[in-house]
């Protein structure tokens, strides 16, 4: 099937080259990182984790949410997604490829990520989230390959198979609560000492990771003979509104404790990103797109009339995917570390040399999406045909 | 004998599995001593459970500063606001962002964020000498992925560099900010080079380590010994140890207790 990769339109090789070249530059930035250390990012010892790792942690999500379609259509037999489960475990595919690229690109010393495996520490979270990741990764290529080689040949795919695709759907749950869990047991970080932390990791990745998926649909199909079908994306956009809907929910019952407790350690993290702390504001607007336009997009998501127009429902769904970035791969990192357990403010931004290493990985991501799309694809077109 | 390519490289693959994952799985079912853990030696200063005591009666800035340029000097602690060379200086931004402290003051405010109210004036306007706390339950050395970072018996939270992958997790989890990272090659920032101890490469974590290597030498931490008093280490367990007389005769304080990592620092207000 992997033949299916190599041939294309020239609107295809385009698309591949320029995301290759970005991984390129990406990489010899990366060069650069090996050689100086980790200062060449604008992490430092009181914003020790930055962009990195708050990309992997949205990225976990995207992965997660793979189970949104997997889940009906296995366990309610919810025949319409058989179209779309195979975008839905690629996409999965690609993004725990970013996830696990982005920790080795956080690690101080990538020379020795062995350690983790050579000295297996089971009361370390990471090593959990080491094993969920990895786990995951295999499970969606295991399951997504063969369910699309059977289609090809028009064979029921084999029971183990189906038996792995069960093991998925709540493996889905576990690498997103895992990564969770990473930060909601610290005992000094007032911002994410919450046992909210992991069902909102999760609502917030129902909403971003199928929203995600309806662009790709519609893009799949302006671009090839494949339709994932309208019926389809508009059971995906039911699942983004009540996610997005359950996501400020959360948001607001986090808020309540918070500031009703009036526990300053608490508090003062929710101050530095929405008023400001020391008159250091850097985030407050961000935050506040964020969480208003988040409010607002869950609301027009639940007028039928935007969702079944898909031009506005692309719209709302890229707000999803904008706004729950901003509350996971800005907020929550500099958040949890600002102010320090001194109660000083440094603020964090990601230098230049960061930025270009992220975009870097994101474009190994969509490589690999390309690629796995491509052959998904063309498989699709070919039983159609 | 019949093994054709295809079955020569599955079986090369297996075997290189094993050999990666096998020493792995054997330390999770069984798992034993942590290898860099060290047996004390003849001479070697032991104890129970170290701890250290900050007399806040006896302390000023000038007996702060002894503290912290001991400790600096012994562990090749680089200060990265001034380098050797001129050529290699950094913004003061990005100094701070990269400083590396094993012990350093913070005003009581910040040493103290919960706030005392009953505390004399005078206590609440000095600067306070932080450093690791040794926690009897340390969450650095829960969260660690390697078990870089390790309780000793004798309650000394020690840090193995040469395993240290550089995750930084450590980092987040302790409350009390007393962990430092590489973020670049801290050797340009070093004055003088010290001998006794090894100079740190990019990409790992470091800390306060009781002076791990001094007591093993049967020395007491160099901090301890420049404070002339004002600091000073012993072991809680010992009934006539220094530290504990002193804690039972005056009333201290310690940081966080609320968050229950029970730190081993206590100062004397």
């Amino acid at each position: 099937m992997l033949e299916k990769a190599l041939v294309g339109t020239k609107r295809y090789y385009t698309l591949l080259a320029v995301l290759a070249g970005i991984f390129a530059l990406g990489f010899l930035f990366y060069l650069q990182q090996l050689k100086v250390g980790l200062g060449i990012t604008g992490m430092g010892r009181d914003v020790s984790w930055g962009f990195y790792i708050a990309q992997f942690t949205y990225l976990v999500g995207v992965a997660a949410s793979a189970v949104m379609v997997v889940l009906p259509y296995y366990l309610h037999n919810y025949k319409a997604f058989g179209r779309v489960t195979i975008l839905g475990e690629f996409l999965a595919v690609a993004a725990v490829t970013m996830c696990v690229t982005f920790v080795l690109v956080d690690m101080g010393r990538p020379d020795r990520v062995m350690n983790v495996f050579k000295y297996p520490t089971p009361n370390s979270v990471m090593f959990w989230d080491i094993i969920v990741l990895n786990g995951y990764l295999l499970l969606n290529i295991l399951i997504g390959w063969n369910v699309l080689e059977c289609e090809r040949h028009s064979v029921p795919p084999p029971k183990w198979v189906k038996f792995l695709s069960y093991v998925s759907i709540p493996w889905a749950v576990s690498i997103h609560t895992v990564t969770a869990f990473l930060y909601a047991g610290l005992p000094g970080r007032g911002y994410w000492l919450t046992a909210i932390m992991a069902p909102r990791f999760l609502s917030s990745a129902f909403a971003a990771g199928p929203s995600l998926l309806i662009l790709l649909c519609l893009l799949v199909r302006k671009y090839t003979k494949f339709d994932p079908g309208r019926e389809q994306i508009q059971s995906i956009a039911k699942i983004v509104t009540y996610a997005t809907l359950i996501n400020v929910f959360f948001f607001f019952c986090e808020v309540f404790t918070v500031f009703y407790s009036q526990i300053p350690d608490h508090m003062l993290h929710f101050k530095y990103l929405f008023a400001g702390l020391d008159g250091k504001a850097r985030l407050v607007p961000f935050m506040w797109f964020s969480i208003v336009g988040m409010t607002v997009t869950a609301i027009l998501l639940t007028n039928p009339k935007l969702r079944q127009n898909e031009n506005t429902l692309a719209a709302l769904c890229g707000m999803v995917i904008l706004t729950t970035w901003i509350d996971k791969g800005l907020g929550l990192m500099t958040g949890g570390f600002v102010p320090n357990p001194m109660e000083k403010v440094t603020e964090y931004a990601p230098t230049i040399p960061e930025g270009i290493i992220t975009l870097g990985v994101w474009a190994l991501g969509f490589l690999v999406l390309t690629l796995l799309y491509k052959v998904a694809v063309s498989i699709k077109e070919e039983i159609r045909s | 004998m019949g093994i054709d390519r295809r079955e020569f490289i599955r079986i090369s693959g297996l075997a290189a599995l094993l050999g990666l994952g096998g020493k792995g799985a054997f330390e999770l079912l069984r798992p034993g001593q942590v290898e860099a853990a060290l047996k004390p030696e003849a001479g070697a200063l032991s104890g129970k459970r170290w701890a250290m005591v900050v007399n806040m009666q006896k302390m000023d800035e000038a007996t702060a500063q002894k503290c912290i340029n001991a400790c600096n000097r012994v562990h090749n602690v680089p200060d990265f606001k001034n380098p050797n060379d001129p050529k290699n200086k950094l913004d003061p931004e990005i100094a701070n962002r990269y400083e590396v402290k094993w012990i350093w003051t913070e005003h009581y405010h910040n040493a103290f964020v919960e706030d005392q109210t009953n505390l004399p004036d005078k206590v609440k306007q000095m600067a306070f000498l932080l450093l690791c706390n040794h926690c009897d339950n340390p969450p650095c050395v829960r969260v660690c992925p390697t078990k870089a970072t390790f309780r000793r018996d004798d309650g000394i939270v020690n840090m193995d560099m040469h395993r240290c992958i550089g995750c930084r997790f450590c980092m987040a989890g302790c409350p009390f900010g007393a962990r430092s990272f590489n973020w670049r090659d801290p050797r340009p920032y070093i004055k003088d080079t010290y001998p006794g101890y090894p100079t740190r490469e990019i990409g790992v974590v470091e800390k306060c380590t009781f002076c791990a290597e001094r007591l093993a030498q049967g020395l007491a931490p160099a901090c301890a010994e420049a404070s002339g008093g004002t600091l000073i280490f012993g072991d809680l367990n010992d009934e006539k140890s220094q530290v504990r007389r002193m804690l039972q005769k005056y009333f201290s304080i310690r940081r966080k207790v609320h968050l229950g990592t029970n730190p081993q620092v206590y100062y004397i207000v």
